[in-house]
């Protein structure tokens, strides 16, 4: 019997330790953000440990930062003791830090692939579920908690059993305007937040070989969203493209090894998953969430459903609390749903690929009246980018606020970018929870193209309604 | 971590599948830099209506939380443990787990106990007609008790002998520093380093 891709880079990463029961499993690259992390580093002081590898450890600025502008001091106090709490670990451990205003800083799921850190075959984890983001890479990348970062930093291990395999194979072709965001909101509605449980995601199938980096790392982002460890892609000839374009990459016959070494990372054809789900590609069409939990998504085509019509009775009260939240009657077509906000960006959908989406279809439009649009650059390279390809003075026309700073920024609403209670947003975050955009805010995820749309009409709408 | 062998205490029903780690915990309460000091932050959206199980007299003092389908899925904040183990809570009974958050509470002492729908449904009955039934929950023999109904448990092996101990995972790893030397002198060379 054969191996599948996660089991390969699992086993390849085991330090041999005699244990029964859980793996001592290597870790290649740690990432540190400046949320969950102080906890960690106060154990490890509390024991008198070190970091066993600051040189595999990397920790930015992403998640409380102000994304007005990247030099002027952090106004919030907590958020302020926060950056400076992570700033005196990092330097007292040794550990490089992306700081705000750095050329390399942003969102740490973000520059994890854009400094080329982020490989096929590497274990990466981070204090942060969208780890997973990385798995586009064909890399074992994956969401763990603060004591386990304590663990890491002081050992560079985890102490785990190894997930059970699942593959979501995905054919055909996805039909033009419709992207990996609606393919990923599609396949959590089919399966519910936790149909990947318990498992490592392989996807594969021609539509996700046809998806550009980018487009795998919007849909291992929100592998987890369907409760998924983790989400994988085996390396091709597109993950080779993007690689060979990143810094720090070995050159000549050195690179020619590592990319015969990430060809050969794939499952094998006898490989067994333990559960598998087929979807049809070109079946999907833009979808968007209308409730509080993103398998609670219908297509943009559809209509608000009703309670009544789930099947179980724990889903139909959490679809009527659901509607309660946000405001919505069953029947209602989505088209038919108005939008305070408009918000772009987070690891899902901040990337390169998904502002020149936006701008596409704001170009020569304007933001409807009545209607915020807030555009935040994943990365302060994404963002130095967007101004070369004038896709800033497009957003700048249409009436939409690029940010000047790379962040998290209204995706967690930890810094001051958030709805008022009761406000209604579009947006291509990942999370539509009850207050997940700040006290009372109502979430409707969507793909970049969707929001722009839904920016120039004002209700929720595909870039062709227009 | 504090130990866990055997536990006796209430229970509150806490009737709500998909509770994420973003309602255990709201974001804007991510902001001590310590373990402690959550318990006020525990629901905290839900808390300020006063209908909330929380804040049911008859449910004050309970250390076991009741919870449907799909407990601690999204945001790996610890703080959700945290909070639940500040508050007061010992052990979480749900037919289902975010994966994320079941590590989390193994790492903290918090017990995560898995018991299909039908018993939380019955447990949920119980602790609803008589709030002050007793539960025991012994994790030596992963069995749990409370009025008439019986239930075991399973907690994987590794977690189990921890929690029993109160053995610090660190610790135990730190046994294997040579393995792991070992393993570092033949790992790939071409590996990225993040001294950029
Ligand atoms: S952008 Fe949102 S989902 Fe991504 S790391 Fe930041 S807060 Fe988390």
């Amino acid at each position: 019997m054969g191996s599948t891709l996660a089991e390969k880079v699992w086993n390849a990463h085991v330090v041999p330790s005699g244990d029964s029961g859980e793996d001592l499993l290597y870790i290649d690259l740690h990432l540190l953000h400046e949320v969950n992390t102080p906890q960690a580093f106060d154990g490890l002081r509390a024991s008198g440990r070190r970091v066993r590898r600051p040189d595999l450890t990397l920790g930015t600025e992403d998640h409380n930062i102000p994304t007005i502008a990247v030099d002027k001091p952090i106004k919030d106090p907590v958020a302020r003791r926060q950056s400076e709490l992570m700033r005196k670990n990092c330097a007292d451990f040794d550990i490089p830090l992306l700081r705000i205003g750095d050329p390399k800083q942003g969102i740490v799921h973000v520059i994890g692939p854009e400094l080329g850190l982020t490989r096929p075959g590497m274990t990466i984890v981070c204090c942060d579920s969208h780890t997973t983001t990385q798995g586009a890479f064909g890399a074992l990348a994956f969401g763990i908690g603060t004591s386990q970062v304590e663990h890491v930093l002081a050992t560079q291990t985890l102490a785990m059993k190894r997930p059970r395999d699942m593959a979501v194979t995905v054919n055909g072709t996805l039909r033009p305007g419709v992207t990996a965001k609606d393919l990923v909101l599609a396949l959590i509605a089919e399966i519910g937040t936790a149909g990947g449980q318990g498992h490592i995601v392989e996807y594969r199938g021609t539509a996700i070989d046809a998806l550009s980096m980018e487009g795998r790392m919007t849909l291992c982002n929100m592998t987890v969203e369907a409760g998924s460890r983790a989400g994988m892609i085996a390396p091709d000839a597109t993950t080779l493209e993007y690689l060979a374009t990143r810094p720090g990459m070995p050159q000549g016959a050195a690179w020619d090894a590592e990319a015969e070494h990430w060809k050969g990372l794939r499952s094998d054809p006898d490989a067994v998953f333990d559960k598998g789900i087929v979807l049809d590609g070109d079946a999907v069409s833009p979808f968007v969430s209308w409730g509080t939990n993103p398998a609670q998504s219908v297509p943009l085509n559809g209509l608000v459903p009703a309670p009544d019509a789930f099947a179980t009775e724990s889903e139909r009260a959490a679809a009527r609390h659901a509607l309660e939240y946000m405001a919505l009657t069953p029947g209602m077509a989505m088209r038919d749903v108005p939008v305070d906000s408009v918000f772009v960006g987070s690891c899902t959908n901040g990337r390169i690929e998904d502002l020149r989406a936006v701008a596409q279809t704001l170009d020569g439009r304007k933001v409807a009246d009545g209607v915020r649009m807030m555009i935040v650059p994943g990365s302060a390279s994404v963002r130095r980018q967007a101004v070369a390809e004038g896709l800033a003075d497009v957003f700048d026309r249409a009436g939409a606020d690029f940010r000047a700073g790379a962040g998290c920024s209204m995706c967690a609403a930890l810094n001051e970018d958030r709805l008022r209670p009761g406000e209604r947003a579009a947006s291509t975050n990942n999370r539509n929870f009850e207050g997940r955009q700040g006290r009372g805010s109502r979430t409707h995820i969507v793909s970049p193209a969707v929001a722009a749309a839904t920016a120039v009409s004002g209700r929720l709408a595909a870039p062709d309604d227009l | 971590m504090e130990k866990f062998t055997v536990h006796h205490g209430t229970a509150v029903p806490l009737r709500r599948s998909d509770v994420d780690t973003d309602q255990i915990i709201p974001v804007r309460f991510l902001n001590h830099s310590e373990r402690t000091g959550h318990a006020d932050s525990l629901f905290a959206d839900w808390r300020t209506d006063p209908d909330f199980v929380l804040n049911q007299p008859q449910y004050q003092g309970a250390s076991v939380l009741i919870a449907g389908n799909d407990f601690g899925t999204g945001s790996s904040r610890e703080y959700a443990v945290w909070a639940l183990l500040n508050y007061g809570f010992r052990a979480v009974v749900a037919p289902r787990f975010g994966d994320i958050f079941h590590g989390n509470a193994l790492m903290n002492g918090l017990l995560p106990v898995i018991l299909p729908e039908g018993t939380v449904e019955r447990l949920w009955n119980e602790v609803t007609d008589e709030p002050t039934r007793q539960f025991t929950i012994d994790l030596t023999q992963s069995h749990l008790s409370c009025g008439q109904i019986n239930a075991s448990f399973h907690v994987e092996e590794g977690a189990r002998r921890r929690l029993l101990s109160g053995l610090d995972l660190i610790a135990d790893t730190l046994r294997h520093e040579d393995s792991i030397a070992s393993y570092e002198r033949t790992r790939r060379s071409a590996m990225p380093t993040t001294s950029l």
